[in-house]
């Protein structure tokens, strides 16, 4: 579970980093969905970061690969872009629960915005592989931060681009276009990671829509293992009743309509 | 000066045993209360049988739902976190974790938290009517609703009640009062809470913090203050745990805690005076971290000829 891992490939993606990693045991493990913990060495920092997994490799010369997609944002991504190839980074992984699997061929809608797009291919290979028809909304502010739009191109049955200023695709958000892409593709399942208020936004229309919806969310964690108690998200049960859940154990999938947005700091803006 | 160089001794004559009143633990190794959950998650990673005791997290009367997020915030060489005591309440924890840790081969100190002395003595009755639970240590940084909300462990008068009431209800388990340094003497709450019965003393808390965001002007966590852990706390935790040990002497035993990453901040407690080490924030960083001191520290007294702990604790060599 916990492994120091040779840095196999470190490059830009367009405003975004991606880092790939061999980590044979993480790569034949991991669903899409779940995440890493790396540790980073930045001056003053402690606490190791959470990256979604973006895609794994079982096979090829390095044994199997993990690709994580991350914004510099801070000391502890900054430090992870000075790591040089063939360096290597500390993980624990693969951690927290996946996107479930349709139990029958349907289509699949999945949505992204900004560098939550990664896990996103992760997810359509093995939907692809289960049979499923995958379409794609992928969304961000510009169009340096759509992440890999050859990639999403290749792997989707369709790819409708939004950007919040009108640099690629649609002008807009990614809801703006959900509703027309549910009519025409009419997809049974909805899959979405991007940042929580999207989710947020996502998951009201699919459950106005009636259909089945898990995303997957982000909350400040400080141990991605269950022991902090930190990365809470208020989830609803069967019952009614509001539970503060963890997103590393118990999620960071989740069912988009049973998390109660309206108790949380995105608001009701679903 | 020159410093005799030390013989070393095979391992397996390292005595790493300690006792806390009456209770005798294999190591001195235990987890800081709320760095460590209900055990079951860290479980995974390694046998936490091999602790010396799993300190678990606070356990209140009621079930708990804790504080709104973000509850935490990572800064310099720490971080600040309000999570809001958030935990199954004593039933739960008595049906479903208590028996798991006891599978697991888990020596267990189980951490009350309570708002009023009427609400720990509950808890410790509760706890006298059950076996399995090696010790208690008492949440005294709980804010005192009969106080206007300040916490326990801020007076001498209240945490000494508190201790009281516990006492009252287990005459022979020993009982570990977890101090705050947010005082300004800690001693003089540390003589009060012995005076009242305690066995020892977990020291220490978090320290309250407070942290903003330079662009929104928002606290970065939503209870606006939250309590500061990590490396960036060890040395105030260091001088913490030498006061208390030199003021109420070596017959005190002391859980010291406060940011220990390394068998030297191990070793370092010790030598402070601690009789057991708690691994807390480190936990969130690594989650072998525990694990990996038991055998360091085995390790680091076999290499220089220490046979026992009794050989640190306390000794603190004067310029």
């Amino acid at each position: 579970m916990r492994s120091v891992c040779e840095i196999i490939s470190r490059r830009r993606s367009g405003a975004y980093w991606s880092l790939t990693f061999s980590a044979p045991e993480i790569a034949q493990r991991a669903l899409p969905g779940q995440f890493v913990e790396i540790a980073v060495g930045a001056p003053g920092t402690l606490l190791r970061r959470p990256f979604s997994i973006a895609r794994v490799t079982s096979q090829g010369p390095t044994g199997g690969t993990v690709e994580v997609v991350f914004d510099a944002h801070g000391p502890g991504t900054e430090w992870l872009t000075t790591v040089p190839e063939h360096g290597t980074v500390d993980v624990v992984g693969p951690l927290g629960s996946s996107f479930p699997t349709p139990n029958r061929p349907m289509t699949c809608l999945l949505i992204g915005g900004g560098y939550g797009v990664a896990p996103m291919f992760f997810l359509c290979d093995v939907l692809t592989k289960a049979g499923m028809r995958v379409d794609m909304i992928v969304g961000a502010a510009d169009a340096d931060r759509i992440h890999d739009a050859i990639t999403a191109k290749r792997s989707a049955s369709t790819v409708t681009f939004t950007t919040e200023d009108g640099s690629m695709g649609e002008t807009g958000r990614v809801t703006d276009v959900m509703r027309d892409v549910l009519d025409r593709t009419k997809a049974g399942v909805v899959y979405a990671c991007g940042p929580n208020p999207m989710l947020a936004a996502v998951s009201a229309i699919a459950a106005e829509r009636d259909l089945p919806c898990q995303v997957a969310v982000e909350e400040h964690m400080a141990c991605g293992v269950g022991v902090c108690w930190t990365c809470v998200m208020p989830i609803r049960a069967k019952d009614g009743t509001v539970r503060m859940k963890r997103s590393c154990i118990d999620g960071p999938v989740f069912t988009g309509r049973r998390i109660a947005w309206d108790q949380t700091r995105w608001g009701a803006s679903a | 000066m020159t410093r005799a160089t030390p013989t070393p001794i095979p391992e397996a004559q390292v005595d790493l045993s300690v006792t806390l009143g009456s209770v005798t633990f294999a190591n001195p190794i235990t987890t800081a209360s709320g760095c460590f959950a209900s055990g079951a998650e860290i479980d995974r990673f390694f046998d936490i049988g091999d602790l010396g005791a799993v300190v678990v997290k606070s356990v209140t009367p009621e079930p708990r739902e804790g504080l709104p997020t973000p509850r935490m915030t990572e800064t310099p060489s720490g971080m600040l976190n309000a999570i809001g005591l958030q935990n199954p309440g004593i039933d739960a924890w008595l049906a479903r974790d208590l028996p798991f840790l006891r599978d697991r081969g888990a020596r267990v100190i189980l951490s009350i938290a309570g708002k009023s002395v009427e609400e720990f003595a509950l808890l410790a009755s509760k706890v006298s009517q059950t076996r399995g639970i090696d010790a208690v240590e008492v949440n005294l940084s709980c804010p005192n609703v009969a106080h206007r909300g300040l916490v326990f462990a801020c007076s001498t008068g209240p945490s000494a009640d508190v201790i009281r009431a516990v006492r009252n209800h287990l005459p022979r388990m020993p009982i570990m009062a977890k101090l705050t340094p947010d005082v300004t003497d800690i001693t003089a709450i540390g003589r009060a809470v012995i005076e009242a019965g305690a066995t020892g003393i977990s020291a220490i808390n978090t320290t309250l913090g407070m942290a903003i965001d330079a662009d929104t002007g928002r606290p970065k966590i939503a209870n606006t203050f939250g309590g500061l852990s990590g490396p960036a706390i060890r040395p105030m935790a260091v001088r913490a745990v030498h006061q208390l040990h030199t003021t109420l002497g070596p017959e005190v035993p002391i859980i010291g805690m406060g940011g220990v990453r390394t068998v030297e901040d191990t070793v370092e407690m010790i030598r402070a005076g601690a009789s057991m080490v708690a691994i807390g924030t480190a936990t969130f960083a690594d989650p072998f971290a525990s694990h990996r001191l038991i055998g360091g520290l085995r390790r680091w007294m076999a290499d220089r000829g220490h046979a026992s702990l009794q050989d640190l604790r306390g000794r603190v060599t004067p310029w």
